[in-house]
């Protein structure tokens, strides 16, 4: 019975959607949420292109790279919007990228040119907290692990800021980082699956501060007129996560693929980032008012290769620290 | 009946092993590695601990309510159950707002002086557990009660039976009966332990078998350790359902006249006890419940309209799957209590412990050749939510069968009464309890299910555990404590439908 319907299901889409091409854009669930991106830039695409733009949502970005191994080369999807810049070293090994011929994102605070993946927006990790309950925010790692303070993060195994958290910490201290992380042990409250975990449990007070982005305080200033939380400035400098956007090499579409990352960097795209994703964005647009209020001194990113390259040790370093 | 109860139990070992299959020959065979024992070590530990103390706990509260008459004995049942239905991140975030850091147990801590407790850790993870299967544990344990004939208390009250006496006669043969399932369910429900591990584990050392599937899928990319570790960790399942098998004995208190008697409570100090017990199970069952309810109730006022649909999708959801898998629970439970097809039991109690990431990634697999995902993804939701909650109907309808098979059988049997004459005169009339338990109890669970169907969800298909998290992720937690406790009122409201439905049919 499944193998008919699934044979009919198959011989019916494709006379149903003949007269319309269809896009389909692989991403993670929040991105195609109401509250997300998703909605406003489909309204936007499907105005110029000609075209029918379906999001595939994914669980989160984490899922995202799963998904698309498992997939592989039968993949339908024609881009992949949401890998960050810990995960392209994976996904280009994957031999499943075409190169997207795109000039290079404007306002990265670093240099970032990767043939197969174009950034459509980005972000500063850092901890947040609430004004009214930490005074004096620590201004390092080094000052936190010696503090008394309690933060919640996320799992690296599971969660891309998770994983931004340990790139970061490597990217600062080196062959130190086992260290700094023995030293965190005792302020790391407790580790969560995901982001949006983590900001609950600070939230409810479980926790003085969360692992979020710089950009996290605009969200509670400009929807909700809060101006209690900020995020603590570190003079170890503060990690990047980029997210960024690639085209399949087995897409039926190209063309329309090309065009949409293309799309990703116009103003269309690009003014709906700030109020949705609450990241900044790739291409020089105006900033929503009150949408920061300061920024980093320092900017961290490792090259993709060694992002790569050193995943398994980090993380293998920073259970040890942790379990102890 | 035999021919069906057997195709219908080779379907559910089916759903449990070809997804397990299709990962593993997809990956191309199956690997553990030295660092997986440690994840093993801790899996069982948790959840040997948690199955302990929540049946343990569980007899003394379901033994007080059992013989004690009270007003809103009723309620307080149903009520207590709820923790059950929770989607497991809200359980969490209840749980923390009693017991964490800035919980109220330790701000009235903090205020007298004393020294706060930590919740994250083993305490954190078992205390969770506990919150969660405690429900389950007492409501099948009290159902072993209610089926000791009423006639057996009142033999023994004129015999001059002291409470020790009963105890050696009636509840500790019924006891021995149930408390090795309750056992086994519990602890195989804990097996797959992932996010009360991780957050109220405190971080890595709490390392399950379920997270190390997660590394695997997530961030090694390995399916064939993924598959050796659903492999051990579905093992582990049935080796548990095993033991029960094992160790459980069938009581064979004979048919009662099926009067509902009052049960002789002891008076004096045990009458002290048994309210105290109750006084304590209710207060650890309805804090959390109580800090949910207060947390969400401002979100009500601005659920978004996404919610709506989202709603009638879950409770749509929900209603099929309670009904599919009360069927397939009530097949296999008759088939069993007719001695029948021992295997059925596995095919029954194994979904329990399957890792929800291996069963979703397989089903993937299985499907995605043939047909897009996201066009299966409300069929794969129910029969994922069927398969899931198939164990609990199961071990709930069980008992009640076989209690039926050894009273009425031989008469029906010489009356000739079969097929759907037994069932309307006899199996509905005499099951409906334990039928319409399991019937809420499946729609409950149903309704908080996500995991398993994350693959599968497409863009306009959201179920409401999908919105809570949308939302969460938005930022708009205040419309997901909201959303989610919308969530908690409708699967509670389906629970009591059925539950209630079901009792007054057996009155």
């Amino acid at each position: 019975m499944r193998l008919s319907l699934a044979a009919c299901l198959t011989c019916l889409a494709p006379a149903a959607m003949a007269d319309t091409p269809v896009l389909t854009v692989l991403t993670y669930d929040s991105f195609t949420s109401e509250w997300g991106p998703g909605p406003a830039v489909e309204k936007a695409f499907e105005a110029s292109c000609g075209c029918d733009l379906v999001f595939v949502p994914a669980g989160d970005g984490a899922a995202l790279l799963a998904r698309l191994q498992l997939e592989g080369a039968a993949s339908d999807a024609d881009v992949v919007l949401g890998l960050d810049t810990g995960l392209t070293a994976a996904a280009a090994a994957t031999g499943l990228f075409a190169p997207h011929g795109q000039p290079a994102a404007t306002t990265l605070p670093v240099p970032y040119d990767d043939p197969l993946f174009l950034p459509y927006d980005w972000g500063w990790f850092a901890f947040v907290y609430d004004k009214t309950k930490v005074p004096t925010p620590p201004a390092s790692f080094a000052d936190l692990a010696a503090g008394s303070l309690k933060v919640v993060i996320q799992d690296p195994r599971s969660s891309t800021p998770g994983l931004g958290l340990l790139l970061w910490v490597k990217e600062a201290y080196g062959e130190g980082a086992a260290e700094i992380w023995q030293a965190l042990a005792d302020n790391v409250v407790t580790v969560t699956p995901g982001w949006s975990e983590a900001y609950g449990l600070f939230l409810a007070g479980e926790a003085d501060m969360v692992l979020s982005y710089s950009t996290s305080p605009a969200y509670h200033r400009i929807a909700e007129a809060d101006d209690t939380k900020d995020w603590a400035q570190f003079s170890e400098g503060h990690y990047l996560q980029v997210e960024v956007s690639g085209l399949l090499a087995g897409s039926d579409q190209p063309d329309l693929a090309k065009a949409f990352l293309a799309f990703t960097q116009s103003p269309d795209f690009q003014s709906v980032i700030p109020q949705t994703n609450w990241m900044y964005p790739a291409a020089d647009i105006a900033l929503p008012e009150g949408f920061e209020t300061a920024r980093p001194e320092k900017s961290l990113l490792m090259p993709a290769d060694r992002a790569g390259a050193i995943r398994d040790l980090a993380v293998t370093e920073w259970q040890a620290a942790l379990a102890r | 009946m035999a021919g069906g109860a057997g195709t219908i139990g080779g379907l559910a070992l089916l759903l449990v092993a070809a997804p397990l299959g299709a990962v593993a020959w997809r990956a191309g065979g199956l690997a553990l590695s030295p660092a997986d024992l440690a994840a093993l070590r801790f899996t069982l530990l948790q959840a040997a601990l948690s199955a302990l103390v929540s049946v343990g706990l569980a007899v003394p509260v379901a033994r007080a309510l059992a013989r004690r008459r009270f007003p809103g004995r009723a309620l307080l049942i149903t009520v207590m159950g709820a923790p059950f239905l929770l989607p497991v991140i809200v359980a969490i975030l209840g749980l923390l707002a009693i017991f964490g850091r800035g919980g109220v147990l330790n701000t009235a801590l903090a205020a007298a002086g004393l020294p706060v407790l930590s919740v994250y850790g083993l305490q954190g993870v078992v205390l969770a557990h506990v919150f969660l299967n405690l429900p389950l544990a007492t409501r099948m344990i009290l159902q072993g009660w209610q089926a000791i004939p009423a006639e057996r208390f009142r033999l023994a009250a004129s015999l001059g039976f002291t409470p020790a006496d009963s105890f050696r006669h009636l509840e500790r043969p019924m006891l021995i009966q149930i408390l090795p399932g309750a056992a086994a369910t519990v602890f195989a429900i804990c097996l797959t332990s992932f996010a009360v591990a991780l957050v109220l584990g405190g971080g890595p050392r709490a390392t399950t078998l379920e997270l190390a599937i997660y590394q695997a899928v997530r961030f090694e990319f390995d399916l064939r350790h993924a598959a050796g570790l659903a492999l051990v960790q579905t093992a582990l399942g049935g080796l548990a359902t095993l033991a029960a098998w094992a160790l459980a004995r069938r009581a064979g208190f004979g048919a009662g006249l099926d009067r509902a008697l009052p049960l002789a409570a002891p008076g004096g100090w045990r009458q002290g006890v048994d309210g105290a017990v109750l006084a304590l199970a209710a207060a650890f069952l309805l804090a959390p419940l109580a800090a949910i309810l207060a947390s969400g109730a401002p979100g009500l006022l601005q659920l978004p309209d996404q919610v709506w649909p989202a709603a009638v999708r879950s409770v749509a959801v929900a209603l099929v799957s309670a009904l599919m898998t009360v069927g397939v629970a009530l097949v296999l439970a008759e088939a069993r209590a007719a001695g029948r097809l021992g295997w059925v039991e596995l095919a029954a109690m194994l979904p329990l412990a399957t890792s929800g990431l291996v069963l979703g990634t397989g089903l993937f697999l299985i499907v995605q050749p043939f047909v897009p995902p996201m066009i299966l993804a409300l069929p794969v939701t129910v029969l994922v939510n069927m398969l899931l909650s198939l164990p609990f109907a199961y071990r709930l309808i069980l008992p009640e069968a076989q209690a039926l098979q050894a009273d009425y059988g031989r008469l029906a049997a010489a009356l000739g009464l079969v097929g759907l004459a037994r069932l309307r005169l006899l199996t509905l009339p005499r099951l409906a309890r334990p039928l319409g338990f399991a019937a809420g109890l499946a729609a409950a669970l149903s309704m908080g299910d996500l995991g398993v169907i994350a693959l599968f969800a497409g863009e306009r298909e959201a179920t409401l555990p999908l919105v809570v998290q949308r939302l969460a992720a938005a930022y708009r937690n205040e419309a997901a404590a909201g959303t989610a406790l919308l969530l908690v009122g409708l699967s509670f409201a389906l629970f009591w439908a059925f539950d209630a439905g079901g009792r007054r049919a057996a009155a």
